[in-house]
């Protein structure tokens, strides 16, 4: 193999499986030949007895439960009806409401409307989401887990995953009997780091529901639908049994939505032949009929399967469109990691995150990828900057805020301390000094070697035993002092009596206002409508802690300050043969102490004239008061020069060598990249501006390589330290003499 | 004003009461007229599976948390014979619970149909 092939294979993007579509396997995203053809018969009861080509003799549990409840029986005629080019164009016409969309949907197949969103765009696709979500504020989902279901450090990061912003909250657990503990743990975290968060904690059906109705966790997701009946049955579920498990969860005042996602069934070997797209359009068509208010799909634990097959990436996100269509809450995938390349993994987010989303991610990994018990996810706490920088780069809200070290530091340390507390007050474990406080400096739970994993699990046994209700959490947190976090978890609580977050799309903001379908309606109707960063939330966004100003930069530099270097007076043109000028620029010395390579510019000097005297010539300084441009400072210094040569050095580091008969643009050679120039290369710069001047052969000097993003890590520190050059220019100064003590 | 389960105003559910011990589970769950009053709500904003849902949510809310788990653990796949399913229909049924009841009549006849059914020599 040659070697272009060889390096390319060995980059991470070919570690990802590829498959050749196969319909028999259900290896195909849109389209497979076994897909049926939209019908939908009704008889004169208003009985659906034919659903996309199939009788209702022979309706399997799917067919049968859509058939029976998610059919539109008023709007059914005129949406089979609609050409499919003619739908999918509604969906992209800022002019057709989102009502009326929701309307006629209402009344399509599954394989109708899987035709028509087949056929939208990838950008199409962006639009028709930004129009159709439910809620018009967008937010997003964590996962906070770990290895050892550490109940101190699963506090710790659910309250930094609240600083951070996310407005639900998904634990689960690597070992079953942990559960009850998990939720507390995180219940309480979440409540420390922000008003509102919804929680959950993701485990067997049955354990969940239990966990709900004692109001440990606030909502529940992980409530699986299938496409095919086989997929159904072995998930050890059918319609009615999910349907009946959604009204429970509903019945005690909590939220929940349903989980598919295409690809699953060929995974599971039962795809019946059928495109993943047209599946998945049954389980959503489905999650309407069973009156669950919302879905998380968009392949899930699936994604990577999607994600191998021609326009899979495409279905997925067509997916999520499908749920907002059908009027339903969309939490977006980009969940599972679908991908080892960085390239790919953004690419199959980027479309919904700049769409915007009732939640982006469905689970976005705030922890190490180590530690997420779902598998590492498609972002994950390394990418936490890199999303916030996002939304800043394209003024898009994904969710996320900025939390400043500081603030994540003392919610931490509330966060492990109220769980140590309240652990203690119920009686459920005793924690260590050293284990709380290696739980708030953790990054992860490898930094936790004082955790014991029996502690969640005995704590565990006695919440279930003992009845432990979140009524009793708010009772320990409010009796050790943690007044504000009992108050908030009680809010949470008045929420499930109130009922309002049980409407579609609902999150709480941090005063416990619900934002959903009802109360904050997406109503964008193309530009200038719908929801815009703005105000405080612009500011958030764009406030990224990394940024700096011209001011900061000033002091950064005045730290270098050195007294080695001082005027001695005005220039004048030297006679002697062998002197070379070294020509610096304005602010050199006076603002400016470091160049891009972190060198001092004393030391930069330093080396210039260590490599002048070398080849036996003397350097003389002169500063340039009346020029930014190096070339120029060049030359000026140059015609100061006694040899006629110079070395013209900006105090950012960017260096030349000049003659005075050249024309300023024109140089000998030239350091262009000032951060990659090192102490040895000055003094060579030196060393070859010494032979011009002696009419010597100079040795050649390449500018050293780098793979850096120079222009990403510099350019704005340029732009300050140009700035800085500016305000030092006074072209009444004429140039200066400067003396360097060596 | 948000009257809870018990009948309680929820707004007098504070804090302090909590820290009396002055308040049950049941002044922190729902009221079956609050999950009707949000079934309007949700079919005035077009859904009608959303309000159905929410009213078999109504009747559930008088449930004891085990008999809520029993009956979907009897919906799950071959854990119910028909005459199970039936039984259970008629037991919700008297207690008013007819849109769970009806649900579950449903589930029994595709059940039988589609071969979900218990085996009742086994």
């Amino acid at each position: 193999m040659i070697g272009r092939f060889r390096f390319m294979d060995e980059q991470p993007v070919n570690l990802d499986g590829f498959a050749i579509e196969d319909m028999t396997l259900g290896l195909i995203a849109f389209g497979s030949h076994s897909d049926p053809s939209p019908s939908l018969v009704i008889d004169d009861n208003g009985v659906v007895i034919e659903l996309d080509g199939r009788a209702a003799a022979d309706f399997d549990i799917v067919d049968s439960f859509i058939a029976a409840h998610g059919i539109d029986i008023d709007s059914s005629a005129q949406a089979m009806a609609l050409d499919d080019v003619e739908f999918a164009r509604l969906l992209v016409d800022v002019n057709v409401t989102r009502a009326e969309i929701v309307r006629l949907a209402a009344g399509a197949t599954p394989a109708k409307l899987a035709q028509v969103l087949a056929l939208l765009r990838p950008a199409e696709l962006v639009i028709a989401m930004t129009k159709m979500r439910a809620r018009r504020t967008p937010s997003n989902q964590a996962h906070v887990t770990n290895r050892s279901d550490d109940p101190l450090l699963l506090a710790a990061d659910a309250a930094t995953a609240a600083a951070f912003g996310f407005r639900e909250i998904e634990t689960t657990v690597p070992v079953l009997g942990d559960a009850p503990s998990n939720a507390v743990a995180v219940s309480i975290g979440s409540a420390v780091g922000a008003a509102g968060v919804l929680v959950q904690c993701s485990v067997e059906e049955a354990l969940e529901l239990e966990l709900g109705m004692a109001g440990l966790v606030s909502y529940a997701e992980t409530v699986s639908l299938y496409g095919t009946e086989q997929i159904f049955v072995d998930g050890d579920d059918t319609p009615w049994s999910k349907a009946f498990l959604t009204s429970a969860y509903a019945s005690r005042g909590i939220k929940m939505r349903v989980t598919s996602g295409g690809g699953s069934e060929a995974l599971m070997g039962a795809a019946e032949h059928r495109s993943m797209f047209y599946l998945e359009a049954r389980c959503v068509a489905l999650a309407r009929a069973m009156g669950a208010q919302g879905v998380q799909n968009g392949g899930i634990d699936s994604a990577s399967v999607a994600g191998s097959v021609p326009g899979g990436v495409r279905s997925l996100m067509a997916e999520n469109l499908m749920v907002m269509v059908r009027n339903l809450e969309a939490c977006t995938g980009n969940d599972a990691l679908m991908s080892e390349s960085d390239v790919r993994r953004t690419s199959r987010t980027h479309p919904i995150f700049i769409a915007g989303s009732d939640f982006v991610c469905s689970g976005f990994g705030s922890i190490q990828r180590y530690d997420n018990m779902f598998g590492p996810s498609q972002w994950n706490s390394e990418d936490i900057d890199d999303y916030l920088i996002m939304q800043r780069d394209w003024t898009v809200d994904g969710g996320l805020r900025s939390a400043s070290e500081e603030h994540v530091a003392a919610l931490r340390r509330r966060a492990a301390e109220a769980v140590r507390d309240v652990y203690q007050w119920l009686g459920l474990a005793d924690f260590g000094h050293s284990w709380v406080e290696q739980a708030i400096d953790a990054a992860g739970s490898k930094d936790v070697p004082a955790a014991d994993l029996m502690v969640p699990l005995e704590a565990s046994r006695i919440i279930r035993q003992s009845g432990v209700t979140m009524l009793d959490v708010v009772t320990a947190l409010d009796a050790c002092g943690y007044t504000l976090e009992a108050s908030r978890l009680l809010d949470m609580l008045h929420a499930r009596v109130k009922g309002d977050y049980l409407q579609t799309a609902a999150i709480f903001d941090e005063d416990m206002n619900v934002l959903s379908l009802v109360t904050d309606p997406n109503d964008y109707a193309g530009p200038g409508t719908g929801y815009e960063v703005i105000g405080e939330r612009l500011v958030e966004i764009n406030n990224v802690r990394q940024q700096r100003s011209v001011g900061q930069l000033r002091a950064e530099q005045a730290q270098g300050f050195s007294a080695a270097l001082r005027v001695i007076g005005r220039a004048g043109i030297g006679s002697d043969p062998t002197e070379v000028t070294i020509g610096v620029s304005a602010a050199t010395g006076r603002h400016i102490w470091t160049t891009l390579s972190g060198l001092s510019v004393v030391d930069v000097l330093d080396e210039l004239l260590a490599g002048l005297e070398e080849e036996g010539c003397r350097g003389r300084i002169v500063r340039i008061n009346d020029t930014v441009d190096l070339g120029m400072i060049g030359l000026s210094a140059a015609r100061l020069s006694g040899s006629g040569i110079a070395i013209g050095l900006q105090a950012k580091g960017t260096a030349l060598i000049h003659r005075r008969d050249l024309s300023p643009l024109a140089n000998l050679e030239l350091y262009s990249v000032a951060p990659t120039v090192t102490a040895e290369l000055y003094r060579a710069l030196g060393s070859n501006a010494a032979r011009h001047a002696k009419g010597a052969t100079p040795e050649p000097v390449r500018n050293p390589y780098s793979d850096m993003a120079i222009e990403a890590r510099f350019h704005t520190k340029v732009v300050s330290l140009v700035a800085i050059e500016r305000t030092c220019l006074d072209p009444t100064l004429g140039p200066e003499e400067l003396e360097l003590q060596r | 004003m948000t009257t809870a389960r018990s009948g309680r105003d929820s707004q007098s559910v504070t804090l302090d009461s909590v820290r009396l011990g002055e308040v049950g589970i049941d002044d922190v769950r729902i009221h079956p007229d609050t999950l009707e009053y949000q079934a309007t709500v949700a079919e005035a904003h077009a859904n009608p599976q959303l309000a159905a849902n929410l009213r078999r949510a109504a009747e559930l809310s008088s449930l004891a948390d085990a008999e809520v788990m029993a009956i979907y653990e009897a919906l799950r796949p071959r854990r119910s014979t028909a005459t199970e399913l039936e039984q259970l229909a008629q037991s919700l049924s008297d207690r008013g619970a007819i849109r769970n009841a009806a649900l579950i009549r449903e589930a029994a006849q595709t059940y039988e149909r589609r071969g979900l059914l218990a085996d009742p020599t086994t």
